[in-house]
């Protein structure tokens, strides 16, 4: 059994690594509307991915400083922004007037089955995904200190500058 | 099975291998261990193996429309405060999965959520020590743009092997914008949906004849206008005597309804519930966190700071029946009241009863075993108080230096119902956070917490204190004081602290002190979480 595994493990890696695009699993709009998270990405365009629960601080602080500087921030490098919502059914229908309670202006899906949580392989929140504008994933980040989202825009920057 | 799905993941493997076409492999890893050492003042078991540990790590392998993966589990041995019965090590989590918009199947473990997970939901979470993921086939189909319907069969896991019962469901959504051409535009959308789920145990009981298929179904409705969105779904049971219910035949309910209206910088949200007999298991016998085929949300606030949570709201699957309201607004910016860098309100009310249960007959006391157990009026709210939460938050930014948090809570909670001891708990706590950003990288935050209460532990007193460098370093010391505990040997100082290294996507944290006995909660479902004296090791990893 654990042989097989193994083996299985070195066949898939030997398969060669490409760089992660966003997997297309079903998550919800705030409207209800299922959509292939795949398709949450503009052409073209960096796509910051954002994992947030309405009972995360961190999370809110993260999303809320990132919030602050996005309008400058997309016409600096046109990067856009999805916030996937892990809020269960406790809480999951407080997410739409709670973001607009906030004046958060971006794109906001729930995630309440965690099936795109758990294609990402995030464990706890804040974690947050940035993909390149041709859709692979350059860099991610777990967990969120003050002053975290000058790292993100750096990154940001560098990959706008190739 | 396990061996079919190894093969499937092979062959992917090697099929991804010989097309010289690249997927994509990820993962993560979670490890938590501690060293206890034992503190009977505050109640610290002695721990023989001194040292526990749990761990965790999922691979996934992501090739075009297929995707495999495997989840190795460790508990060596497991952590206090999680059940002993995970002792030992496996791979309790295998899947190969297919998935295109019009179709998909999965075969091996899954989570699945029908509606809001009043008949079922197939969940996971480590530090509750939850996984009931099910063991089997499902299939996902969209036949037509609008319609979507899943149907699965299989075992739930229980620890590393499953549990005795069978999962046999369906679900079924029709989205009317999707669906009719003339509607995709419109602003007003409408959803229906309906779910049947039907489990099936053997009887192997000596006094009761007990129905061997237990079926339950849930229709739903979801309206969204505008800022307006309504959503309710109702669910119902045929008798399922458990042991969850004391062995009644009384059919099982539970009804979730939503309002909200969100509009900027505003944001109303008002949620009721009802639920009567609504324990939903694959094994009848089981109890706790076991098994549970459906989850039943607590529907009152999801308090984060500390003193908050000594009394948090679990739900009662015997009967409840609770209202929760909820207002955020954001005061303008630039405004007087407002300030220049914004204010955040935030209101929360919650209640929770007891449902009335009146007898069936003059001769049958109520919820005697063997009977139907009693009745239940609909609408009418039982006299029993279970929990109260009134809140208030406000947030503001002071300057690009400055944020304060402060908080008001006043609560009662039925400790008796809740936890099986004691009475009415009354209690007030009032929180201030504080964070102060001298650089653009370091961050000193402060919270200082009180609880007052004369029943149960008495008073409270916290105060938190952390500095953090990004993007890698957080410094951490907390001191919880129960000041206020009748018992003058007891008024314990619970101090812990932490250092935490955060690089991308990986994170290493140290910490150590006393730790007080507490519920740990998410969701509707609660642990708990003995005392503990000792260092505590955590590591999480995505790649």
């Amino acid at each position: 059994m654990k042989v097989i595994i193994l083996v299985s493990c070195m066949l898939m890696s030997v398969a060669g690594f490409s760089q992660g695009k966003l997997p297309s699993v079903r998550v919800q709009e705030m409207n209800g509307k299922w959509i292939q998270s795949d398709k949450l990405s503009t052409p073209g365009k960096p796509l910051i991915v954002s994992f947030w629960a309405t009972w995360c601080k961190p999370c809110v602080k993260e999303l809320t400083a990132i919030s602050d500087n996005l309008e400058e921030w997309q016409k600096e490098t046109g990067v856009q922004l999805v916030a996937v919502s892990i809020d269960d059914s406790r809480s999951s229908s407080k997410v739409a007037p709670f973001v607009s309670g906030r004046g958060w202006d971006f794109k906001v899906v729930l995630d309440a089955n965690g099936d795109l949580k758990r294609a990402l392989n995030v464990i706890n929140v804040p974690h947050t995904f940035l993909y390149d504008a041709e859709g692979n994933l350059v860099w991610q980040h777990t967990s969120y200190a003050e002053g975290d989202e000058a790292e993100l825009y750096r990154k940001i920057k560098e990959l706008t500058k190739k | 099975m396990k061996r079919r799905i190894l093969t499937i993941i092979v062959l992917i493997g090697s099929v991804a291998t010989f097309a010289q076409t690249t997927g994509h492999l990820s993962g993560n890893f979670q490890l938590d261990a501690q060293l206890y050492r034992t503190d009977s003042l505050i109640g610290a078991p002695k721990v023989d193996e001194k040292l526990l540990s749990n761990s965790y790590a999922n691979f996934r392998y992501d090739f075009g429309k297929f995707s495999a993966g495997l989840r190795y589990e460790g508990y060596l041995n497991t952590l206090q405060g999680i059940d002993p019965k995970y002792d030992g090590v496996g791979v309790p989590y295998l899947f190969a999965d297919y998935q295109t918009e019009d179709l998909g199947f999965t075969v091996g473990s899954f989570y699945e959520q029908f509606g809001s997970g009043l008949l079922l939901r197939s969940w996971e979470d480590k530090n509750l020590g939850v996984d009931n993921s099910i063991n089997g086939v499902r299939v996902r189909s969209t036949p037509i743009k609008g319609i979507r319907i899943t149907g699965l069969i299989g075992k739930q896991r229980q620890y590393f092997s499953l549990g005795k019962g069978l999962v046999r469901a369906f679900d079924g959504e029709i989205s009317l914008n999707e669906l009719i051409k003339s509607w995709n535009e419109k602003t007003t959308r409408l959803t229906l949906g309906g779910s049947f789920v039907s489990k099936y145990q053997k009887d192997e009981d000596p006094v009761y004849k007990l129905p061997e298929n237990v079926g339950g179904w849930a229709p739903r409705i979801q309206l969204n206008r505008g800022g307006f969105s309504l959503s309710g779904e109702y669910a119902r049971k045929v008798n399922d005597p458990s042991a969850d219910n004391n062995f009644i035949y009384k059919p099982g309910e539970a009804m979730l309804l939503n309002a909200s209206y969100s509009v900027n910088r505003l944001g109303i949200n008002v949620t009721a519930k009802r639920v009567d007999n609504m324990s939903y298991r694959s094994d009848r016998a089981e109890n706790l966190n076991k098994l549970l085929i459906n989850y039943l949300p607590a529907i009152s606030k999801n308090q984060i700071y500390s003193l908050m949570n000594i009394y948090p709201y679990s739900s009662q699957s015997k009967g409840e029946m609770g209202i929760q309201a909820e207002l955020s607004y954001q005061l303008k910016r630039g405004s007087k009241i407002g300030g220049k860098y914004g204010t955040q309100v935030s209101l929360n009310f919650s209640a929770a009863n007891s449902i009335v249960k009146n007898a069936i007959n003059d001769t049958t006391p109520i919820g005697a075993n063997g009977t139907l157990g009693y009745s239940s009026p609909f609408f009418k709210v039982g006299k029993d108080v279970y929990f109260r939460d009134l809140n208030i938050e406000i947030s503001r930014k002071f300057s690009p230096k400055f944020k304060a948090i402060l908080m008001g809570q006043h609560l009662k909670y039925n400790q008796l119902v809740m936890e099986g001891k004691g009475g009415m708990v009354k209690a007030s706590v009032a929180v201030a956070d504080l964070t102060w950003k001298p650089t653009d990288e370091q961050a000193l935050r402060v919270e200082l917490q009180g609880l007052w209460t004369k029943q149960d532990k008495g008073n409270w007193a916290m105060i938190l204190a952390e500095y953090s460098i990004s993007p890698h370093w957080f410094f951490a010391i907390t001191d919880q004081w129960n000041y206020g505990n009748s018992d003058v040997g007891k008024r314990v100082h619970y101090i812990y602290g932490s250092i935490a290294y955060v690089r991308n996507a990986n994170r290493i944290q140290f910490s150590s002190g006393k730790q007080r006995e507490g519920i740990l909660c998410v969701g509707g479902v609660c642990r708990n979480v003995p005392a503990m004296n000792g260092l505590t090791v955590s590591i999480t990893s995505s790649f």
